[in-house]
């Protein structure tokens, strides 16, 4: 017997392999199909939007954290080329390279760095770049296009102008113009679920958040009618960015709650900003704004949905 | 302290925007532009140095318990005047600042150096202090408003910056609200971190 395994140690004896790095591989992973979906769809093009994202904001993650003077090998634990792959997956297919390269400086530079790194920042960083991107060139990020680059409306835009919209069929395995990462919800809901599986994300915020918006469009009269539960469910839950930003982005470790009962308060009240926003809002989406918003509540769901501890009395803190 | 650096302290060590982070509603809401942050820093000194000096003169025959509202009344006159001189011989800037000249009145960095300063001090040294705390506030306003105004719209003082730069695309965040909340915040933690590593 090898003298190593009878070495004394003090507890814990046993490791879990899970790590940072591990868990943003498979978040990655699980990005994959969709992501690989945008270029089979778009074309080639994509393809180097989808790989600037990353890069850009791995490099700028490296840069500032040399700037900072902490060790640089924090920028390759995956979580700076997740942020910088979402960041891409946000943006139309007819958007310029630098934007995303902008939007992957802003979102490890405004969104992370300056907040003092993981597990500091108070907003998801790619929502925030993006939020950035869409104030600050507005038309650059609605830039819609269909498949070979040719300008076309979101589902949801055509929506709110009352045209015709693509059948569910189209909306469920993508084949329609969006974000990169918004198309295909068949491809996002099997990374999502197996993101699910290995317990890297918890199912209650996406459940709670899609289940809010289908409920509420469903009922809700949209702007201009009165009739009550008469709306389509499930083209809202199908399309925009809803599906990427329940699984993906509104579950980020960082600016989500820790405890069961408030992620659950996180989803519903995304939900409800998101379909308030659909409905009757000056922009057609409103998946980023809802999230943001909700992780700037995050703090305080936390803070009023903590369990009480076995023994303690309440108010005696 | 001597009397130089009275004065200085207000352009570094003590700068009202940097450093006491007083007057922060005209620093956010008037830098989209160099000239409407220079103008705005300027008529903020005129009345922080003509307030210290009448407060400095009058600071043994106002009584303690109503003072606040006495340095008001003064402070108010002065902004008055500066509201109508700049109406008068500036209409354009007038227009543009519009509200935030009245609102000089309520400007922390006045009230705070009155209670402070010039209550305290005498006459030239309380000249000197307005002066210091004005020059940083407009330095202050200059800095945040050109690097908002150089993103934002690609010029500086309304003049073309960015010529060698033909396919610029103004970073339009940059003029709107929350443009002055990230230059501000990214410049109060620069400074931090420049007189961290002067410590």
């Amino acid at each position: 017997m090898e003298i190593k395994k009878l070495a004394v140690s003090s507890s814990p004896h046993l490791h879990s392999q899970n790590s940072v790095r591990r868990a943003m591989l498979w978040v990655l992973a699980a990005l994959a199909p969709a992501s690989l979906f945008a270029v089979y769809y778009y074309g080639f093009y994509v393809l180097v939007l989808l790989v600037a994202g990353p890069v850009a904001a791995v490099a700028s993650e490296a840069l500032i954290l040399r700037l900072r003077r902490k060790p640089i090998t924090a920028a390759f634990d995956g979580s700076a080329a997740v942020t910088g792959l979402l960041l891409a997956l946000n943006v139309p297919a007819g958007a310029s390279w630098w934007l995303v390269v902008m939007g992957a400086l802003l979102a490890i530079g405004i969104g992370k760095q300056v907040f003092g790194g993981i597990g500091h920042n108070p907003f998801n960083p790619a929502l925030a770049a993006r939020a950035i991107l869409v104030v600050s060139w507005p038309e650059r990020m609605t830039r819609w296009v269909g498949p070979g680059l040719v300008s076309s409306a979101t589902p949801l835009a055509e929506y709110r102008a009352g045209n015709l919209v693509p059948s569910h069929f189209d909306l469920f395995f993508g084949f329609r113009p969006g974000s990169l990462g918004e198309m295909s919800v068949f491809l996002l809901l099997v990374g999502g679920i197996t993101l699910i599986c290995l317990e890297i994300i918890d199912w209650k915020i996406p459940v709670s958040f899609i289940g809010t918006v289908a409920f509420l469009t469903w009922v809700l009269p949209r702007e201009g009618q009165t009739a009550f539960f008469a709306g389509d469910p499930i083209f809202h839950v199908l399309s925009g960015g809803l599906i990427l930003g329940a699984f993906f982005m509104a579950t980020d470790w960082t600016t989500s709650p820790i405890t069961k009962r408030g992620r659950i308060v996180m989803g519903v009240g995304a939900g409800i900003i998101t379909a308030i926003i659909r409905l009757y809002g000056g922009l057609p989406e409103g998946v980023t704004f809802a999230i943001l918003i909700m992780n700037a509540c995050t703090p305080l769901i936390d803070r009023y949905t903590l369990g009480k501890s076995y023994g303690s009395v309440r108010g005696a803190a | 302290m001597n009397d130089l650096k009275v004065f200085w302290r207000g352009i570094f060590d003590e700068n009202p925007t940097f450093r006491l982070l007083l007057g922060m509603c005209p620093t956010l809401a008037v830098s989209i532009a160099a000239g409407q942050g220079f103008g705005m820093g300027l008529a903020a000194t005129a009345v922080l140095v003509a307030s210290n000096i009448l407060i400095s003169l009058m600071r043994r025959v106002i009584p303690d318990s109503i003072r606040i509202p006495c340095y008001i009344v003064i402070i108010a006159t002065f902004v008055t005047m500066v509201d109508l001189v700049m109406a008068a011989f500036v209409p354009a800037l007038h227009q543009v600042l519009g509200i935030f000249i009245p609102l000089i009145v309520v400007n922390c960095i006045i009230l705070q150096r009155a209670e402070a300063f010039a209550s305290k001090n005498g006459v030239w040294r309380s000249t000197l202090d307005g002066l210091g705390m004005g020059v940083g506030f407009t330095l202050a306003l200059v800095l945040v408003s050109a690097i908002r105004e150089i993103l934002g719209s690609g010029t500086l003082f309304g003049i073309e910056v960015l010529w060698f730069w033909q396919s610029f695309e103004p970073m339009r965040i940059m003029v709107s609200p929350p443009g002055a909340f990230i230059v501000l915040g990214l410049l109060i933690g620069l400074i931090n971190f420049l007189s961290m590593r002067k410590a």
